[in-house]
């Protein structure tokens, strides 16, 4: 397998890709992102709110990636891919993924999991919020490649490009 | 990101605009605990009107900063939380475990 092979979700193929990012591991980086997946959002129909749900989501998740993946390396690949994807029953509208690959190590599926809420304490909320603010969060290990697939899904009422 | 600090009537109110995140949070941090640590203010304010988004990260230098001053026994405070900081502050239960206000005037004003 490539380096930069997506193999098993083929994002850049399929008829619903919108954008796609290639960043370097840096976290003067993440502005960027975050202003593109606001107007993304928008385009796609969110409202507000989902929109700032989706937009730290994939914020949290590139802090993970760039923290925890490449420790604090400046100069990694990662790349992040956003198609839009069908509806998954008739009570929501089409959804928007967004597909986050880097080439660190595999991740221990059991530190995914996030910690509890009922201390106070700083740290390890990240996962937390991506949880709590998206409907899929997935991960898995393709070849060389740690992929997290997250989706938020329109509510009926939002029409536009992703409707 | 920038922070910068005012000082009055054993008061430090702490100004911030910009985002806060994986970039400059440790900046943040260490302004906090240096005025806590350091200086002992008595109360410690934060305004974040200008603040358009905090990340965990940036959530955890704020709960850094709250534990210091609990310490302590000193005041920590926000004022003038964005809908996103707000968010962020709801989904990780820390809310009600902080003192916020909308605006500074509410906050300076605050006696407990």
């Amino acid at each position: 397998m490539s380096r930069h092979d997506t193999k098993g979700v083929s994002p850049a193929s399929n008829d619903g890709f919108l954008l796609k990012l290639e960043l370097h591991s840096d976290p003067k980086l993440l502005c960027v992102v975050r202003g593109a997946l606001e107007n993304l959002t928008e385009v796609f129909g969110f409202s507000p709110p989902d929109r700032r749900s989706v937009t730290r989501a994939v914020d949290e998740a590139l802090t993970n990636i760039m923290r925890h993946c490449y420790q604090g390396q400046l100069d990694q690949p990662i790349e992040v891919y956003c198609t839009r994807v069908p509806r998954r029953s008739s009570s929501d509208g089409a959804g928007l993924q967004i597909l986050l690959c880097d080439y660190g190590p595999e991740v221990d599926p059991a530190k995914l999991r996030g910690r509890p809420l009922d201390e106070i304490k700083p740290g390890g909320l990240g996962l937390h919020f991506i949880r709590q603010s998206m409907d899929t969060v997935e991960y898995q290990r393709s070849g060389s490649t740690n992929q997290f697939r997250l989706v938020k899904y329109l509510q009926p009422s939002t029409q536009s490009l992703g409707s | 990101m920038q922070i910068s600090a005012r000082h009055s009537d054993r008061t430090t109110i702490f100004d911030v605009s910009g985002d806060i995140d994986l970039a400059n949070s440790p900046e943040v941090r260490k302004a906090l605990l240096r005025e806590v640590r350091e200086k002992r203010t008595p109360r410690v304010v934060m305004n974040l009107s200008k603040v358009r988004y905090i990340d965990s990260s940036g959530v955890a230098s704020l709960v850094e900063g709250l534990k210091a001053c609990r310490d302590l026994n000193l005041r920590f405070i926000l004022f003038g939380l964005s809908p996103s900081a707000r968010e962020v502050l709801q989904l990780s239960r820390l809310l009600k475990i902080f003192e916020v206000y909308d605006n500074e005037d509410q906050a300076l004003a605050s006696q407990i």
